[in-house]
């Protein structure tokens, strides 16, 4: 057992290298490039419609020019051929106190977009860790 | 009400939760306004704070983000072929900021009763903790997640463990803990790592007592655990828990587990695992299987 479990922990550490270095289709084609990534944003909105821990902070917005700057934004942080024009992050939710209940619901509303569009869990693993660093810049601005 | 027939209690109400909450999954769990995302809050550990099996994480039990609340209650069985532990108990965490909790151990030891000819053929423990997490986000922030926790333990059938050198029939850990889920970080799957440190004097979590002949004075004992969830439903890992060796009469080994997490939904969690005791009071290559099941609100 305690060999099962050394040789576990070693092969985790080999893997977490090889991981590094291994040559993968890019993020950006993983997620259909920009017409992936538009479908996502546009399931993302129609289950945040449903959720009411953040829906009501969706009221009077402009959905499509949401659509719009997520997608562009999404686009450059994964590495695609875009330009986001808007604000940054922190601007953008600065002033409305965003809370770490609605951060969380957010994520939980974007992988449940994505599971529903059936992309795969690495694919989206790897798009919740180019996402998750705007956490500082949301919750509490 | 023996312990055995609440955890069938506990078991059938739970799983009667569950059968409804699988359907409310399709639509997202929204009757459930814990928000954290599944899994992490852990499971239950076999002292009551939030982790794997054995060895605690910095995360706070149940979903609750840091404007709500959430609460658990677990049952636990250990079974090494000498020995099997009962656990129950429950946690309450408020505001993804601190989490008390409570467990009752039973371990039943009837091949160390028969050998030895004792009077008694189980021990009891009942353990209170408090966690306090200190700083740090599981996923959401580049350092990991930091607690400090305290487990005050009290040994309630302390004849044995003061026979074989234990000096005291209670005592309180002290827990340092680190945990970190890196996203796709293991294949492009998310990782979890968690390292505890404790300073604790406890034989056997403190079934055996507290402090010995050999050894009276608390130890920093580092227990580390890593486990990579295969979807956002399934966790596999390993835990290895290094133990003090207060006594010379029975020798303690460091424990080790294998183990899979089932977390269909935010109601209910579900983890099996292989555990390796080594040797547990004269009886050696003490394995088994572990199974608990912990259920959220």
């Amino acid at each position: 057992m305690k060999q099962l479990f050394t040789g576990f922990c070693l092969s985790f550490l080999l893997m977490a290298c090889a991981n590094q270095s291994s040559t993968e289709q890019s993020l950006y084609d993983a997620l259909g490039q920009y017409e992936g990534i538009t479908k996502i944003t546009h399931q993302l909105i129609l289950v945040i419609a449903k959720d009411e821990r953040v829906k009501h902070r969706y009221k009077g917005a402009n959905m499509s020019r949401f659509k719009k700057g997520m997608s562009d934004y999404v686009c450059v942080a994964v590495g695609g051929p875009c330009e986001y024009s808007g604000d940054n992050m922190q601007l953008v939710h600065a002033g409305h106190n965003y809370t770490n209940t609605e951060f969380n619901a957010i994520v939980d509303d974007l992988i449940l977009a994505m599971e529903q569009l059936d992309i795969p869990v690495t694919t989206q693993n790897r798009l919740l860790a180019k996402l998750a660093p705007t956490y500082k810049d949301v919750v509490y601005q | 009400m023996t312990m055995n027939q609440f955890l069938l209690i506990f078991i059938t109400a739970t799983f009667g939760c569950t059968a409804h909450a699988a359907t409310l999954d399709i639509d997202r769990d929204q009757a459930i306004s814990r928000s954290r995302l599944l899994a992490t809050g852990g499971a239950s550990t076999i002292e009551g704070a939030a982790g794997g099996g054995i060895v605690p994480m910095a995360v706070l039990a149940g979903y609750g983000a840091q404007e709500e609340q959430g609460a658990v209650a677990f049952g636990s069985y250990v079974d090494t072929g000498d020995y099997q532990l009962e656990v129950v108990g429950g946690s309450w965490s408020w505001r993804n900021r601190i989490e008390l909790s409570f467990a009752q151990q039973k371990l039943t030891h009837d091949s160390l009763t028969k050998a030895l000819s004792l009077p008694t053929d189980s021990i009891s423990q009942r353990i209170i903790s408090a966690k306090l997490r200190v700083a740090g986000d599981l996923i959401y922030t580049p350092m990991p997640q930091i607690s400090i926790g305290v487990q005050h333990k009290k040994n309630l059938d302390f004849l044995v463990p003061g026979a074989v050198g234990a000096k005291k029939d209670s005592g309180t850990d002290v827990n340092l803990t680190a945990t970190k889920l890196i996203l796709g970080g293991f294949f492009n799957r998310n990782l979890l790592l968690n390292a505890n440190l404790r300073y604790t004097n406890a034989n056997q979590t403190g079934l055996v007592g507290f402090g010995g002949d050999k050894n009276d004075d608390k130890e920093l004992m580092p227990e580390v655990s890593a486990g990579v969830l295969l979807n956002r439903h399934w966790l596999v890992g390993t835990e290895y828990r290094q133990k003090p060796n207060n006594l010379s009469f029975i020798k303690e080994d460091d424990w080790q587990t294998a183990f899979i997490g089932w977390f269909p939904n935010k109601r209910v969690a579900l983890v099996a695992a292989y555990v390796d005791l080594g040797e547990v009071a004269t009886f050696k290559d003490q394995t088994g299987w572990y199974l608990s099941l912990q259920g959220s609100f």
